[in-house]
């Protein structure tokens, strides 16, 4: 450790999960521990754990004025109450008179309490639990002598793993993200290719330090720490490269054609307003997935009808005439929401997710399905079911939305039955996709290749596994046919759409309606435009 | 010192969450007087500027809530807890 300014660069490997290339200071971001410094008299521990949740109020009273939003500033609010409670700390004080260290004084006053907020029956006092072991762990690294870790903007990210709700709320211009778990097609990396941010998973992160200068390359899957100027020189060249090829990608027009004339579609995957402010709908076909979890994710409360409402109207008032799909909330598996998909279950990928989830809970579901009727009356609203399983599913899903579009009516709103459409992730769907009724097909490939390879695309011990096969591929092309026979349209979701050096072998299977994330738009309406047919 | 008693019927939709709770305790530390609230007229009677406690009751929407003060401001203090539930939690300045 001593040794720094001797070091020499050297290049960790991992796995590209975002391209771009990012150089930057790194930013080791750290779990709080528990195995803190423990040597001090009780009147040391006692002054540690004061000045911690002294620390910790400033903190958060610190975020509270910086918030914009009307929920993080509530839970900010809620967690400074907390610390300012003797209640709460009274205990902690007690043991730590009694012999007990201040960490674990500390744990052992706040854990009861989250315990009582984790087996509450209401969804919402459940959720609370998440902000009490947020506090737990801030104080707990601020007793350990670790600085708060607010992520700053414009570093290289390095951390064990990162909840969506952290990226979202990371400055990451000129930045990027590096971690151990999550793998290619976790939430965070499809979120990291949206946005454009250069990332990587799968590096031991424990052996990387904050403070030193590194080169992040996303599409390699490498992290080079110290570069020694040379290398450097070559990456500031290569970022200025992609900066005029993005500026020149971006200037493309007209629809998409393969080099025998044939038009695609490419449409975007999207998941909120934010994206749609700097594409231009003129440049694309329409918005072939928006992804309503995010609108459920980090708050107090599950967005209300009109809320829902709004968004979606705005994004067919974006999308001028042209289809915007929408798909239903597709919460669980790695998408957990609090209060109301299921803590603790055992394989979230097969359990309770998506459609199964909707249809458990009408309450939250039929408010989405208002919001989407009342939308449908503007512009060209799709509406597509996630996890579909047996047809049974969709047809319950369509009787209970034309029940809302009558009772919409009956109340006096204005409202309108969309296009009822189905994800085909599932292979009971994929393999007997004629069963199904849907009035368009839209496949989800990340699903779709880590339930037929039987690999986990968090795994990364799995990574080359979880990859389209020739049996992917027979799939897509049996969903394509069926889709083509009976006159509807089927599209590709899911990120192998995304990924130029696919866009071959998908068109020999059919596809002709391609939805990409926006950073992928000018890669593959280039890979489609060197396509002459089936080789 | 002589004990006073009020009571307000909580309409929030949610019940006494996050944001209604860090209200009623920052309200209730304002004040001198020991303050307790309660479900019902005869208690369980809790600290009512304490947020862990206040969350603790878990009280749903359309519960009845008690209060009890004793000291100086106690009548000021009340007075303005009830008209805080009663307005629904209405956002400060």
């Amino acid at each position: 450790m001593d040794h720094k300014t001797h070091r020499l660069a050297h290049r960790i490997e991992g796995r590209p999960a975002a391209p771009g290339i990012a150089c930057a200071q790194l930013v080791r971001l750290l779990a709080a521990k528990s195995e803190a410094r423990e040597s001090r008299s009780k009147a040391g521990e006692q002054q540690a754990l004061a000045d911690a949740i002294e620390a910790s109020r400033r903190d958060l009273a610190e975020l509270a004025d910086k918030v914009a939003d009307d929920d993080a500033e509530a839970i900010l609010a809620f967690q400074i109450a907390l610390l300012e409670d003797e209640n709460l700390v009274a205990p902690a004080v007690a043991m730590i008179a009694d012999g007990e260290a201040a960490y674990r004084a500390w744990c052992a006053a706040i854990d009861p309490e989250i315990a009582t907020y984790e087996q509450a029956d209401d969804p919402y006092f459940r959720a609370r639990a998440t902000d009490l072991r947020d506090l737990r762990d801030r104080v707990l690294r601020r007793l350990s002598g670790e600085a708060d870790q607010a992520v700053p903007g414009g570093v290289i990210v390095a951390a064990e793993d990162m909840p969506p709700s952290a990226f979202l709320a990371t400055d990451w211009r000129d930045g990027g993200l590096v971690l151990r778990r999550g793998s290619p097609s976790s939430h965070v990396a499809i979120l990291a290719r949206s946005r454009g941010v250069p990332m990587i998973v799968g590096v031991d992160v424990d052996r990387l330090e904050s403070g030193v200068d590194a080169v992040l390359d996303g599409d390699a899957g490498a992290l080079i720490v110290d570069p020694d100027p040379a290398l450097r020189a070559e990456y500031d060249r290569r970022i200025a490269e992609l900066a005029e090829a993005r500026q020149a990608a971006s200037s493309f027009s007209g629809p998409a054609l393969t080099a025998s004339g044939e038009q695609v579609k490419v449409m975007i995957n999207v998941t909120g307003l934010a994206e749609l402010r700097d594409i231009d709908p003129s440049k694309v076909d329409g918005i072939g997935l928006m992804r309503t979890e995010f609108l459920f994710q980090a708050r107090e409360k599950l967005p209300s009808e009109n809320e829902q409402h709004q968004i979606y109207r705005r994004m067919a008032e974006w999308a001028a005439g042209k289809p915007v799909t929408i798909r239903t909330l597709d919460a669980g598996g790695d998408k957990p929401i609090a209060g109301l998909t299921q803590p603790g279950d055992l394989n979230p990928f097969l359990g309770v997710r998506g459609v199964r989830l909707s249809l458990k809970r009408p309450d939250v579901f039929r408010v989405q399905l208002r919001a989407l009727a009342r939308a449908a009356v503007i512009g060209n609203l799709k509406v597509m079911i996630p996890m579909v399983t047996v047809p049974e599913e969709l047809e319950r899903c369509r009787a209970l939305f034309r029940d809302i579009v009558d009772e919409l009516r009956g109340e006096g709103w204005e409202a309108a039955m969309p296009p009822l459409g189905m994800m085909v992730e599932v292979p009971a769907a994929a393999i007997a996709v004629e069963d199904f009724n849907a009035d368009f097909y839209s496949i989800g490939s990340n699903d779709l290749i880590q339930y037929v390879m039987a690999a986990s695309r968090d795994e990364p011990e799995l990574a080359d596994l979880a990859r389209p096969s020739r049996a992917v591929f027979h799939l897509i092309a049996h969903v394509v046919e069926h889709a083509n026979s009976c006159n509807r349209e089927a599209s590709l979701c899911g990120d192998l759409a995304g990924e130029p050096a696919q866009v071959a072998a998908l068109l020999d299977q059919g596809l002709r309606v391609f939805s990409v994330a926006p950073g992928a738009l000018a890669p593959v309406r280039a890979a489609i435009a060197r396509y002459s047919g089936k080789a | 010192m002589n004990k006073i008693w009020a009571s307000v019927l909580m309409r929030h939709e949610v019940g006494l969450h996050a944001r209604p709770s860090v209200k009623l305790t920052k309200l209730a530390k304002a004040f001198e007087s020991k303050i307790d609230l309660g479900l019902s007229p005869d208690g369980p009677w809790i600290d009512a500027k304490s947020i862990v406690k206040v969350m603790a009751t878990k009280a749903p929407k359309d519960s009845t809530i008690y209060f009890r003060a004793e000291g100086k401001d106690a009548k000021a203090a009340l007075d303005a807890l009830v008209t805080l539930v009663n307005e629904d939690f209405p956002d400060g300045p």
